[in-house]
């Protein structure tokens, strides 16, 4: 992270907790600078996430109110949050397992809803914290913890989850693309209503180690190489889609 | 709109259910966050009704898990919140009810019991959630309960319990029952009360307190103070603690005494014919009802008859019971649950102690505890 954004960050931080490699510092960085281009006061910022590493990235980090909650409840919380206080600009950072998998109902009801909240899921498409186990994300074959012989189960497409539940915004981009990451999250925090940005946030620890990027430069490469635009993709067939991210804004 | 009635001494005829939702108004009450269910989906929907012209928030949520913890979010912006349910919510807010005592989050609940376990009996009563109300959650925790046993108290010890809630920063609960809660008897929506704010802009670390009972402030999202809320453990500051067993220690231990040393300040019981009494009733809810009428028919008979009842069940009215065991001969404790209470009863008392159980989904009849009483006595 560039030395402008430590603004943002809470003094007497001792350091990072995230493992090198992680993708989940490049996206705090990411989002900081989002914020700072919006120019939001740091008194009007109400950051929330539930339990995961990926729910460390705003708690303690960073130097506004933090509300580190439950696993799967952030959205809850932060709905409540943002209706008893709607001056807050309310901002939900947590994991793909919080988000989609324990939390996936929360999820959608507040894209239904179309509550003013901005949700961020740092997708490592995998449960980082807990030893590497299948999330409802994982790509089919991956290996993990609970899968060592590869996950049969197709993952969500969190977009277009969100898209279907109504969510104004919706986009994916990886975190090896740190300025497109940047523009999203600034457009799903500008734009009134349920906005949404999924981060492919690669975990080199549990997911990489089993999956034969044990190397995080390796990893990095290999996400890159599976990104698609999604202009690209449209004339895949649904199978070879789950093979690769794609990226881009699916709605508006 | 028309804004919060004026308070007013004249009862009227009214449902405990709206009555719980009055006294929140009253208490300053302006969230409320639920789900459906029976017996206590009145509470709802006149909170819908009354929180829509009074400049509150209102919020049907997908489960009682999202309510629960949408009315913590609520609470930590700084305003007053509450949510009303039954059994099968009771469990499913557990988890999140254990994040609200460790995040000292204020906050109500009504819990208008019905017959469990399981979906059991929905429109029929039970009190078997009292102890759920203690132990629910995991880890050691040391929350407020009330229990109303009147229309009248639904809307005092809603009331009552915003007021606990604020001063202790600690999740209430009322403790109410399906018949107590469907109840329609004269109620007077009152203004005596002091209303109690928690203390949103004292000085002082938000979680911790020099003081070993002490009760830190509690600034708002939004205050400027950069608040770091967490469930784990963490310093006073908010600075997660996962690793430091003295930190860990002296939380969990501030946060007992926050109760524990205010049991003057929060218990609330009440005596009838105790003076002179050999047998006592020791009851709560709407089985002190019973208990009461009893009584008095047992005195008609000659017998010496008379009744402690608690209007707070946690912390348990320990010092209360244990003089009653020191003036009667034998306690009897009816409840609609097999016994829940005559144990803990049993733990303080010194006297004898006899459970007179009803799971049936049906109060007790007052002539089932008078032959029960000439039976201990004989
Ligand atoms: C109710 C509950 N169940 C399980 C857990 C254990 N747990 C902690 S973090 C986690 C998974 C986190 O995965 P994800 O949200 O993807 O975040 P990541 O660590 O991968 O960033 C689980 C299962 C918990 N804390 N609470
Ligand atoms: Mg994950």
């Amino acid at each position: 992270m560039t030395r402008a954004m430590e603004k943002y960050l809470r003094g007497g931080l001792g350091g990072t907790a995230f493992c090198p490699g992680c993708g989940h510092g490049i996206l705090l960085g990411a989002l900081l600078r989002a914020v700072d281009r919006i120019g939001i006061h740091q008194d009007d910022l109400l950051f929330v996430s539930g339990i995961g590493c990926a729910a460390w990235i705003p708690s303690p980090n960073i130097g506004a109110d933090t509300l580190h909650t439950l696993h799967g409840r952030a959205v809850a919380f932060a709905t409540g949050a943002k209706i008893a206080s709607p001056k807050m600009t309310t901002i939900v950072v947590s994991g793909d397992g919080d988000i989609s998998s324990i939390g996936g109902n929360h999820l959608i009801h507040a894209a239904r809803r179309d509550t003013d909240l901005t949700v961020i899921c740092a997708n490592n498409q995998i449960y980082g914290m807990t030893g590497g186990q299948t999330a409802c994300t994982t790509p089919v074959g991956a290996r993990t913890a609970t899968d060592p012989a590869g996950n049969p189960h197709r993952p969500f497409d969190l977009c277009q989850l969100v898209i279907g539940a109504g969510a104004r915004y919706a986009a994916r981009y990886p975190i090896t693309r740190p300025p497109m990451l940047v523009d999203a999250i600034e457009k799903a925090i500008r734009t009134p209503g349920f906005t949404f940005v999924e981060a492919i946030s690669p975990c080199p620890t549990q997911f990489g180690r089993r999956n034969d990027t044990p190397d995080v430069g390796d990893l990095y490469e290999k996400v890159e190489a599976l990104c698609i635009d999604r202009e690209n993709a449209e004339s895949m067939t649904f199978d070879e889609r789950l093979k690769h991210f794609v990226i881009g804004e699916f709605r508006p | 709109m028309p804004g919060l009635n004026e308070p007013s001494s004249r009862r009227v005829l009214m449902q405990g259910n709206i009555a719980a939702a009055e006294g929140a108004i009253r208490a300053g009450c302006r969230f409320f966050a639920g789900y459906p269910i029976t017996p206590s989906s009145e509470i709802m929907v006149q909170m819908a009704k009354l929180l829509g012209s009074n400049d509150g928030r209102f919020i049907q949520m997908e489960d009682e898990i999202a309510s629960i913890c949408a009315v913590i979010g609520a609470s930590g912006s700084g305003v007053k919140a509450m949510t009303a349910t039954s059994g099968p919510g009771f469990s499913l807010m557990q988890e999140a009810l254990g994040y609200g005592y460790f995040t000292e989050t204020p906050m109500v609940l009504v819990n208008v019991q019905r017959a469990g376990p399981g979906t059991g009996q929905a429109t029929h009563v039970g009190q078997g959630d009292v102890m759920q109300a203690r132990y629910g959650t995991h880890g050691d925790v040391f929350p407020i309960a009330l229990c109303p046993a009147s229309v009248q108290e639904m809307y005092d010890l809603t009331i009552r319990a915003f007021n606990l809630s604020e001063r202790f920063r600690v999740p209430t609960f009322v403790m109410a029952d399906e018949a107590v809660g469907h109840l329609r008897e004269p109620c007077a929506l009152h203004g005596g009360f002091e209303i109690e704010h928690r203390n949103r802009h004292g000085e002082g670390a938000p979680f911790g307190s020099d003081a070993p009972d002490g009760v830190p402030p509690m600034p708002a999202f939004g205050d400027g103070k950069k608040l770091m809320v967490t469930g784990s453990t963490h310093n006073p500051e908010g600075f997660r603690k996962v690793d430091d067993p003295e930190i860990h220690d002296a939380l969990v231990t501030r946060l007992m005494r926050k109760t524990e040393d205010h049991r003057g300040e929060i218990v609330e019981v009440e005596e009838f014919f105790l003076d002179d009494a050999e047998v006592a009733f020791f009851a709560y809810g709407i089985s002190a009802r019973t208990a009461l009428a009893a009584a008095r028919r047992l005195r008609k008979m000659g017998v010496r008859a008379g009744l402690l009842r608690t209007k707070t069940l946690w912390p348990f009215p320990e010092e209360a019971v244990a003089q009653l065991g020191r003036r009667v001969r034998a306690i009897v404790v009816p409840e609609l649950n097999k016994g829940m209470f005559a144990g803990v009863c049993r733990a303080h008392a010194a006297a004898e102690v006899h459970s007179v159980t009803q799971t049936n989904g049906k109060t007790i009849e007052p002539g089932r505890l008078v032959t029960f009483v000439q039976e201990v006595l004989k």
